[in-house]
């Protein structure tokens, strides 16, 4: 008995009692773990030995499908097709050597790459196997398949690779395939990948790649000595990736494709009611299948020193001075700052006297009273000289920032380039010396300091188009699973407004009706019949005005040439499409990039996408 | 205060014991860290003699101390405990996807071991109080409950499956010594009837797959069901006589997962066969009654409940552990007492070597 404790509390013989059921309770599970151990090692022992012996039971990796890729009207763009690759278990191709020296022979591949193959994998445990040979093609699989009984420890493997139905189909959008790198191995980005996976590396197959890559399945297979499946235990079968639906409109992308063949430069095309892009060229492309296999060191080099640099999307990652095209951004914050009004007129004389500097218009001689609106037509330089002076750097830069300038869009690409907006305070700090006057009326006519990517110009149109909103460019629709379940689903996202009342943004549109719409307007000679268009074209300064170094017989050298730009809408009133066309050394925006934009817009609101099919123009 | 009858009471065969797993326990870990092909994790066998030597020290300082003396410091302990957890939940060391670390330099510590032993003291402490022939009521229940279920849900959050299952495990078994009311338990149970079904039912899809794998690691034959026949296969391959010392294939390739911690015990046996794996399996049993002994020739409701607890603890982790490995339980991270790697394991169990002398020696003082 305890001393000292309360009438009911227990006894030593009530606990000995308790103590007595545990010791019991200990004494029957041990004695279970003792059976077990005893099934598994005696009567179990010999089987397990057996199958310890040669490690028999394994687990191959089945890889899923990757996700497929439609366009906007389900049109496929991306899927898989077989692939053999050639493996081998090295613990199982005794003695190695011979085994290799035969494999070249049947096979026809260099023994010396056979071996470097088998050197890159030392140090992982020699039971995995090693890729000898990615997608070997049937005559060599054939070839391997007869004689496998010689072979041991050799397999062929059958795959799904990647497979571009399109050659050269918006490489840069879609993107291509490589192998994982240590960098990415180490990023922490890419949970459960391993050395030698593929993975996407640019475009929708890197941004998306997490709902492309699907979910690998695996095979518990039992082996023999020559390392040859005798048995399958159990399967897991793979997931293939989720479908992916772009906002991209197949043959609007194609004639896109077509009409710059032989020019550099990009054009992006997009719906200024909601952000989806519908096409998006960046020429000179590449053949994304090349990367498939993995790409030689050769050939990516030759990609990587091509001067017209076919590896960067130029849509996204292109900066050019904006030229013209930012006379948009000029006019909205003269109107809304109240420094000029719709009446507002300047006599243009074809030069216009800051200081002791002439600054020039485009036009020899001039364009004699303009108002904004026909500034805009026009492309009056005189007239936007005198906006930008009245408003200021930091004003007009506010307005361009407003815009979406000077940021990257958010688009679901990597890379994006976030352009250039300068600032008298960025100057500062950028050169230690202050902002001069001067500076302002090159930025005003978007020169100067000012870099901005086709992708920010085409925002920029979409929402002066569409009445003031700005949405964030989308490149995919919605996101499937392989069964057709919703995944994910894009809706328009706005993502600002422009700071200027509707009043004057009508007045900056005129403007722009008239550029396409009005004799005299800078695109006359692009307008369509029946489509009432608007636009803005614009003319990117390589080099200075006036200095460009002649070659003989008085013509200026390619790579001094101005760049081209054209942004337009349609119809003007309501908006279906918005499109920006950037040609690197074109020259001239109105005879270089408009009609590739004018044919782009009448093949789609006419839905003929016909290469040969000319927008009817109006009589003069 | 320290007068002949301690030595006199001195549990040598308890010590004994504990000494000659702990030499298994190194050899095992030399061996499951040698034989594979990996280089970086050598410098651990050294580490584990390390823990086993501070180990002893503490069994040393434990045994001078009175145990009753912890009786009042035990809420204190569990606080600490807690406080620990809570660390490791806001910046503890992350690894092999869970956070149970704290980093202290060149070791860290797993304080959900540490609170292992804490909430056995606790509990000790607050059924010794109330312990009565007509069992705990569902009053005397509630504080209990909440002294577990924190910590549980901590440690969940790691997450660390298999230290909260056996939290709740011991935790349940010492209520049970300790009895609860007749009409307590049929509630008790009867709610837990119900209420199972209805939570099935709320949870979603993938945490219904999760918890049918893990009671049948079968339905993932590329993960845990992958390492089960592994582990099989090289218990099985062990045989009467094993394969010998360093000499097991499987653990040479290594095809068994967590070869040096949970694993451990396949290795043992598929090196050392049936005698070898036989001889563990007594050792432990062994140590398991030897600590309920303890028990039964105490006199003190709080030592009787508190050498229950660690005894219990023993037991469910060697249970937990080895039916793992054998196939016959489900898969979670729950190491082999004295036998897997790991520092705050091996700790906490020569803390428990530690309280179980410590009562053995006192269980005549109460007399005088």
């Amino acid at each position: 008995m305890i001393p000292g404790r309360y009438f009911d509390a227990p006894d030593m013989e009530w606990y000995k009692q308790r103590l007595t059921r545990i010791v019991f309770v200990v004494m029957v599970v041990f004695s279970a773990l003792f059976l077990r151990l005893f099934y598994l090692q005696a009567i179990g022992g010999s089987e397990y030995r057996r199958l310890s012996e040669n490690n028999c039971i394994r687990l191959q990796t089945i890889q899923p499908a990757r996700g497929l890729i439609f366009d906007r009207n389900g049109e496929l763009l991306v899927d898989n097709r077989p692939s053999f690759d050639l493996y081998i278990t090295p613990k199982d191709a005794t003695p190695l050597e011979e085994t290799l020296l035969r494999l070249s022979h049947f096979s026809g591949i260099e023994l010396a790459d056979l071996k470097s193959r088998i050197a890159e994998a030392k140090g992982r445990p020699f039971y995995k196997p090693v890729l000898l040979m990615r997608d070997m093609g049937r005559d060599l699989f054939a070839a391997v398949e007869v004689h496998r009984y010689e072979l041991p420890g050799v397999f062929v493997s059958i795959e799904p690779l990647r497979h571009y139905l399109n050659e050269r189909f918006a490489p840069h959008l879609i993107g291509y395939l490589g192998e994982i790198n240590g960098q990415e191995l180490a990023s922490g980005e890419y949970v459960g990948r391993r050395q030698g996976d593929v993975i996407g590396k640019f475009g929708i197959e890197r941004t998306l790649e997490n709902y492309l890559k699907g979910k690998p399945g695996g095979r518990q297979v039992e082996v023999n000595a020559a390392g040859q499946v005798i048995r399958v235990l159990r399967t897991v079968n793979a997931v293939s990736g989720d479908k992916i639906y772009l906002t991209l409109d197949k043959r609007l992308q194609e004639l896109a494709q077509t009409l710059f063949e032989g020019k550099v430069g990009s054009a992006v095309a997009m719906d200024p009611s909601n952000g989806e892009v519908l096409a998006m060229v960046s020429s000179p492309g590449f053949d994304q299948n090349e990367f498939v296999g993995g790409l030689s060191h050769k050939a990516w080099n030759k990609l990587m020193s091509n001067p017209d640099r076919p590896m960067e999307n130029k849509a996204i990652q292109g900066e050019y001075p904006p030229a013209s095209t930012y006379k948009i951004i000029t006019a909205l914050g003269g109107l809304e700052e109240n420094v000029i009004d719709a009446h507002t007129a300047i006599f243009c004389n074809g030069k216009y006297r800051f200081g002791d500097r002439v600054f020039r218009d485009w036009k020899k001689g001039g364009h004699g009273s303009v108002d904004v609106e026909k500034a805009i037509a026009q492309s009056c330089d005189v007239f936007f000289y005198q906006v930008g002076q009245k408003l200021g750097v930091d004003r007009l830069a506010r307005y361009a920032r407003a815009a979406g300038l000077g940021e990257v869009s958010g688009i679901d690409l990597g890379n994006e380039k976030p352009g250039l907006v300068p600032t008298s305070a960025w100057k500062k700090q950028k050169t230690g010396v202050p902002w001069r006057g001067g500076e302002t009326l090159s930025v005003a006519i978007g020169q100067g300091y000012n870099l901005a990517t086709p992708l920010q110009v085409l925002c920029v149109t979409c929402a002066v188009g569409n009445g003031g909103t700005r949405y964030r460019p989308q490149i995919f629709k919605k996101i499937e699973t392989p069964y057709g379940d919703l995944v994910r689903e894009n809706f328009p996202e706005p993502v600002g407004k422009l700071p200027v009342s509707a009043e004057n943004q009508a007045i900056v549109r005129k403007g722009l009706f008239k550029v396409v719409n009005e004799p005299g307007g800078t695109a006359f000679q692009s307008r369509i019949a029946g489509i009432p268009m608007s636009g803005k074209t614009g003319t990117a300064q390589v080099v200075g005005r006036g200095e460009s170094p002649k070659t003989k017989g008085n013509k200026t050298s390619w790579n001094f040439l101005d760049h081209a730009w054209f942004t337009a809408y349609a119809p003007s009133d309501n908006p279906k499409i918005a499109v920006t066309i950037m040609v690197e050394h074109g020259e001239h925006g109105s005879s270089a990039a408009a009609p590739i934009a004018a044919k782009m817009i009448y093949a789609y609101l006419s839905q003929d996408y016909k290469i040969e099919a000319e927008p009817v123009l109006l009589e003069e | 205060m320290f007068d002949r009858k301690l030595t006199q009471n001195f549990n040598w065969v308890l010590m004994g014991l504990t000494v000659a797993l702990a030499i298994i326990g190194v050899m095992m870990v030399y061996s499951a860290v040698t034989a594979g092909p990996d280089d970086v994790q050598k410098g651990l066998v050294f580490k584990q003699i390390i823990w086993f030597a501070s180990g002893f020290l503490m069994v040393l300082f434990l045994i001078l101390v009175d145990y009753r003396s912890l009786e009042p410091w035990s809420n204190l302990i569990y606080v600490f405990c807690l406080c620990l957890l809570i660390f490791v939940f806001l910046i503890g060391k992350t690894a092999g996807g869970s956070r149970r670390w704290i980093e202290l330099g060149f070791f860290s510590i797993q304080p959900s071991e540490l609170m292992k032993i804490a909430i056995i003291i606790t509990l000790a402490r607050y059924y010794a109080k109330r312990i009565t022939i007509g069992g705990l009521t569902l009053r005397n229940l509630f504080k209990p409950i909440l002294i577990v279920a924190v910590p549980v849900v901590l440690i969940l959050k790691q997450p660390d499956l298999g230290t909260a299952i056996l939290l709740v495990l011991v935790a349940a078994s010492v209520t049970l010594f300790a009895k609860i009311e007749r009409r307590s338990l049929i509630y008790l149970t009867a709610s837990g009837v119900v209420c199972a079904p209805l939570i099935w039912f709320f949870l979603k899809d993938y945490q219904k797959q999760r918890i049918l794998t893990f009671l049948n690691p079968d339905r993932d034959p590329l993960g845990t069901g992958y390492h089960i026949i592994q582990s099989k296969i090289a218990i099985g391959s062990g045989m009467i006589h094993g394969k010998g010392f360093l000499k097991g294939t499987q653990n040479a390739l290594s095809f068994l997962p967590e070869q040096h911690t949970d694993f451990i015990f396949s290795v043992l046996a598929e090196e050392w066969g049936f005698l070898g794996a036989g001889v563990l399996l007594i050792l432990l049993a062994l140590i398991i009654i030897l600590g309920i002994n303890v028990a039964h020739s105490c006199r003190d409701p709080f030592g009787i409940l508190l050498s229950v607890g660690l005894a219990v603890l023993i037991f469910w982790e060697t249970l937990i552990n080895i039916g793992m490995v054998m196939g016959l339980m489900p898969v979670v991270g729950v190491p082999l007492p004295f036998i897997s790697y790991g520092g705050s394991s091996v700790l906490a169990k020569m803390i428990c070597v530690g309280l179980l002398l410590n009562i053995g020696m006192r269980r005549h003082i109460l007399q005088n």
